[in-house]
């Protein structure tokens, strides 16, 4: 009990918070990119095609079957 | 501070691309060879419309794209990893609003229990509806449906887990931390089965298609999934335990800081 000004610290560390405001600026690009890649890995050129060709469907084809993705 | 998490949240998820490639090789690549034997048999018979070329996976043309030898490793490892590092990196950003905001639960609890979370939202409820499917199920004029659909569960899914965790955090003054968590589970619960009865079934699997098979199948993607999660939670929770543990402490000896 060295800080008078806390005098029921508890015993363990109290985890901190992380203020949401500072969060959210990251987790908005993190979501946008994320989803992206989430989408080319599982749904490009199945029901919504950006670039013509099956090439990216077929190079992700196994994992995107074992990750649960609609396909074919 | 954040960055630290998206960083550790990427790598996490690197881990458990990699560990889940190795899961998905050895379990889920023999139920994919099956299931394409399969769709071969039939091409080979004449009587389907997918006309699979050895070696090769590919439904109308008599072109190999991508080959077997390269869709098994390369592809697999390289989807898998993507994956997880996208899944990653948002499961840092999450973890990061929970932190600190769970009781007095610290960075390794906090992960494991936001990423058993992760799983059942974004993994396990979606695909109690609508399951994976290996090759040769599924019909291809579908796809549209099938994938709205899918979407569509995932996100009302999400939309439940929010409505829950708030549910809970209303009552958590009242009713106590347990019972709170307790009804925000039924409450979850409650809005995923009813989406369940409400969205249109789908069945496409083939009549004659080894039920053995697809279970393997089916069996081997939610696992593929759940090694994904767990290996991201617990690296995620021992990388970020040794900056936010030091954190906690560090603020915890400074009163002011302690509400932020």
């Amino acid at each position: 009990m060295a800080n008078p000004a806390a005098p029921v610290a508890p015993s363990r560390p109290v985890p901190a918070r992380l203020p949401l405001r500072e969060i959210v600026p990251w987790a908005v690009f993190a979501a946008v990119l994320g989803l992206v890649i989430l989408y080319f890995v599982g749904a490009e050129q199945g029901a919504v095609s950006l670039f013509g060709g099956t090439g990216i469907h077929e190079f992700m084809h196994d994992g995107r079957h074992l990750l649960g993705s609609p396909c074919h | 501070m954040i960055r630290a998490l998206l960083v550790r949240g990427m790598l996490a998820g690197l881990a458990g691309g990699i560990v889940a490639t190795v899961f998905a090789w050895f379990i889920g690549e023999p139920q994919i060879r099956d299931a394409i034997g399969f769709e071969e048999g039939h091409a080979a018979e004449g009587g389907h419309e997918h006309a699979a070329v050895t070696g090769g996976h590919v439904h109308d043309a008599a072109e190999v794209v991508v080959s077997r030898g390269v869709q098994e490793t390369l592809g697999l490892s390289v989807a898998l990893t993507l994956f997880g590092v996208a899944i990653g990196g948002i499961f840092a950003l999450v973890f990061a609003g929970f932190h600190g905001r769970l009781g007095a639960l610290t960075a390794r609890p906090t992960a494991a229990l936001v990423a058993g979370g992760g799983f059942v939202v974004v993994g396990l409820a979606p695909f109690l509806k609508y399951p994976a499917n290996p090759p040769a199920v599924g019909e291809e004029d579908t796809v549209g449906d099938r994938t709205a659909l899918y979407l569509a569960m995932i996100a009302i899914s999400v939309v439940a887990a929010v409505v829950a965790a708030q549910t809970g955090r209303r009552l958590a003054a009242r009713l106590g931390g347990w019972n709170a968590v307790v009804t925000g589970g039924a409450v979850f619960a409650v809005l995923v089965g009813v989406a369940y009865l409400a969205l249109p079934t789908v069945n496409e699997v083939p009549a004659d298609f080894p039920a053995a098979v697809l279970w393997r199948f089916r069996l081997a993607s939610l696992g593929t999934q759940a090694v994904v999660w767990t290996v991201l939670g617990l690296v995620f929770g021992a990388l970020a335990a040794r900056v936010l543990d030091r954190e906690s402490v560090r603020s915890n000896e400074l009163p002011a800081m302690t509400n932020t």
